[in-house]
């Protein structure tokens, strides 16, 4: 069992007289956690209380162990933040922004000047690294907040809303970009989206929040290995109901339905080659095969139609 | 590893101390300023009034100087004396506003412009830390062109009277000292209280002149419709002067307070108003800035 990235602790947020985290409890052991749900869930508020900008109204939480009331410096010293909103110094140049906060951070300036060179280039801004912030795209301020959150090097990336107004191409640089970082397996990952493409793309397991509260948690990592077995086919020919059986002999579990669809859950050790092979032997044409891949929209839209929020 | 290589890394380097962190912020103020030519110009500028200073005292002190330019009685025109010293603080100081009021409002608001703060704040240093990085610039620069000038001048004023002179009136020099510190503690308070909440940077510059100017206009205003001497409470300049004048002669003063900071005779308040006073204003200005210097703002 690892040890839990982020626990949450009966963790209770108040923010102007309004209840916006109400006592969730949790334990997050991801590489890459995502964190979804509606506008104004408290998925951004979740965020900003474990970084200590909201102090917890009552219960707390722990970051790779830290309790975030009594070891807040501690905590902010492991993380790399990318905030939703636009945040910049207009008037400073790309490089010297992500220096500058490389060295808040705890880098000594001449490592803080190189890993800021290397940064950019990694997030590909290279070539605009002395511009002025305030004359960037959209785009490129994403991936500059993004170079400044991993340029010191941090344990655990927290990335708010990362494709927030990016162009489809740009969008997938970013998702590849956090992917990498997420692969390398140097660094722990916090995602949070209201975009169920995002979270599916780049996490293993996804926090549901809705009204504040824990709506679901599930492992994305387990449901996809669980989906790879699981089948939907659309056949033709006769002799249906003998390739329903002869899959049966080989493992398979088998639901049918009208007009020759077929639901099959296969055995771990069969291939799906196999399938064909056995449905040419039975006169079967198989004219559709789906794998299930919208387990997580499945689990976010059940969590929202809960009255109350909670599965 | 070459920037060519573009792959991400962790750091297992060594970390720097808190007190360095805290020394990145004046750091990158400094190179900032260090790049507009009309602020270098404005400081140099303001270290003509100590040099002049500076020569007056080695002319009094020099037979053969003042015989070479003719004015063998000079030395009894300027005595260098409380007023000498008031009058170089209250100077000095009247700079140090000009030098808030340039460079206060571009040291917090470009950082709230454009959400900044969260940068900052996500990382192992605190708000505490933020603000008095920021500060640091302000009171640095602002020690150079009040307080240190003035000590040096004491100084040689003391190397060419003697070390009795020295004793006799070291009160001058511990007045020049507090007196300076407490006039950029709360230009600096005030400079970044308006900056953080005025986000728009020449109306941050201008609120500053007009806390100072408008208050003292509206004191003023307050004395003279009312025919009471407790419009002075909100000037500014007046609750300075007063504990100025109390640093450098205690309770039984001879002057009325320096160039600019002058107080008018008869028409003093209590030293305890203008300390709560003061107080006051350094409580609403740090209020500011706790409501305004935050990782994530609050929407009500």
């Amino acid at each position: 069992m690892m040890d839990p990235v982020i626990e949450l602790d009966n963790l209770e947020v108040r923010l102007a007289g309004r209840v916006i985290l109400k006592k969730l409890n949790a334990a997050l052991t991801g590489r890459s956690i995502g964190l979804l749900g509606p506008n104004g869930a408290g998925k951004s508020t979740l965020m900003n209380t474990l970084l200590g900008f909201h102090p917890p109204t009552s219960g707390t939480a722990r970051v790779l162990g830290r309790d975030i009331r009594t070891h807040a410096r501690e905590v902010r010293g492991l993380i790399g933040y990318m905030p939703e909103n636009d945040a910049y110094i207009a008037k400073m140049t790309g490089v010297h922004l992500v220096r500058m906060m490389a060295e808040l951070s705890g880098l000594p300036a001449e490592h803080a000047l190189e890993r800021a060179h290397e940064a950019f280039f990694y997030v590909g801004l290279g070539e605009v690294r002395y511009r002025g912030l305030g004359t960037y795209s959209l785009g490129m301020k994403q991936a500059a907040k993004l170079a400044q959150a991993i340029a010191h090097g941090p344990k655990i990336l927290f990335l708010d809303e990362p494709t927030n107004g990016l162009d489809p191409p740009a969008r997938l640089r970013m998702i590849q970009l956090i992917q990498e970082i997420r692969d390398r397996g140097d660094l722990h990952l916090i995602l949070s989206s209201h975009l169920l493409r995002d979270v599916e793309e780049c996490c293993d397991q996804v926090l549901i929040l809705k009204d504040g509260n824990v709506a679901a948690f599930c492992n994305l990592e387990e449901e996809r290995r669980a989906n790879r077995r699981f089948l939907e086919l659309e056949t033709r020919g006769a002799n249906n109901g003998s390739f329903v059986e002869a899959m049966e002999k080989l493992g398979c579990e088998a639901a049918t339905g009208a007009q020759g669809r077929l639901k099959l859950i296969l055995p771990d050790k069969m291939e799906v080659r196999q399938l064909y092979e056995v449905a040419a032997q039975q006169n079967v044409q198989i004219r559709r095969l789906n794998r299930k891949r919208d387990s997580l929209e499945d689990i976010f839209l059940k969590a929202m139609e809960a009255a109350d929020g909670r599965l | 590893m070459a920037v060519y290589k573009k792959t991400y890394r962790p750091y297992d380097g060594a970390s720097t101390s808190g007190f360095s962190r805290l020394m990145v912020i004046p750091r990158y103020a400094f190179d900032d300023l260090h790049r507009s030519k009309f602020l270098t110009t404005f400081f140099i500028c303001s270290f003509i009034y100590p040099l002049v200073c500076a020569l007056i005292i080695y002319v009094q002190h020099n037979a053969s100087a003042l015989q070479l330019l003719g004015a063998q009685g000079a030395q009894k025109l300027i005595s260098i004396n409380v007023t000498f010293f008031q009058a170089l603080l209250g100077w000095q100081s009247m700079m140090a506003l000009f030098l808030a009021a340039f460079i206060g409002p571009g040291l917090v608001s470009p950082d709230l412009a454009n959400n900044a703060l969260s940068l900052y704040l996500a990382r192992p240093f605190s708000r505490v830390e933020y603000v008095l990085g920021k500060m640091s610039v302000l009171m640095i620069l602002m020690s150079f062109m009040t307080w240190i000038p003035g000590l040096l001048l004491f100084a040689l004023q003391g190397y060419l009277e003697g070390w009795q002179w020295m004793v006799d009136n070291q009160r001058l020099a511990y007045a020049m000292f507090f007196g300076a510190w407490l006039w950029i503690a709360i230009l600096a308070l005030l400079a970044l209280a308006l900056s953080a909440w005025v986000k728009w940077k020449p109306a941050a510059g201008g609120l500053m002149f007009g806390v100072f100017f408008v208050s003292a206009g509206f004191g003023a205003t307050v004395n003279a419709v009312q025919r009471t001497k407790w419009g002075h409470i909100l000037q500014i300049s007046n609750l300075i002067g007063q504990v100025w004048v109390w640093l450098f002669e205690g309770n039984n003063p001879t002057t009325s307070g320096a160039l600019f900071f002058r107080i008018t005779q008869g028409e003093e308040i209590p030293l305890w108003c203008c300390w709560a006073a003061l107080a006051a204003l350094a409580g609403i200005c740090l209020y500011m800035l706790t409501r305004k210097i935050r990782g994530a703002e609050v929407v009500r």
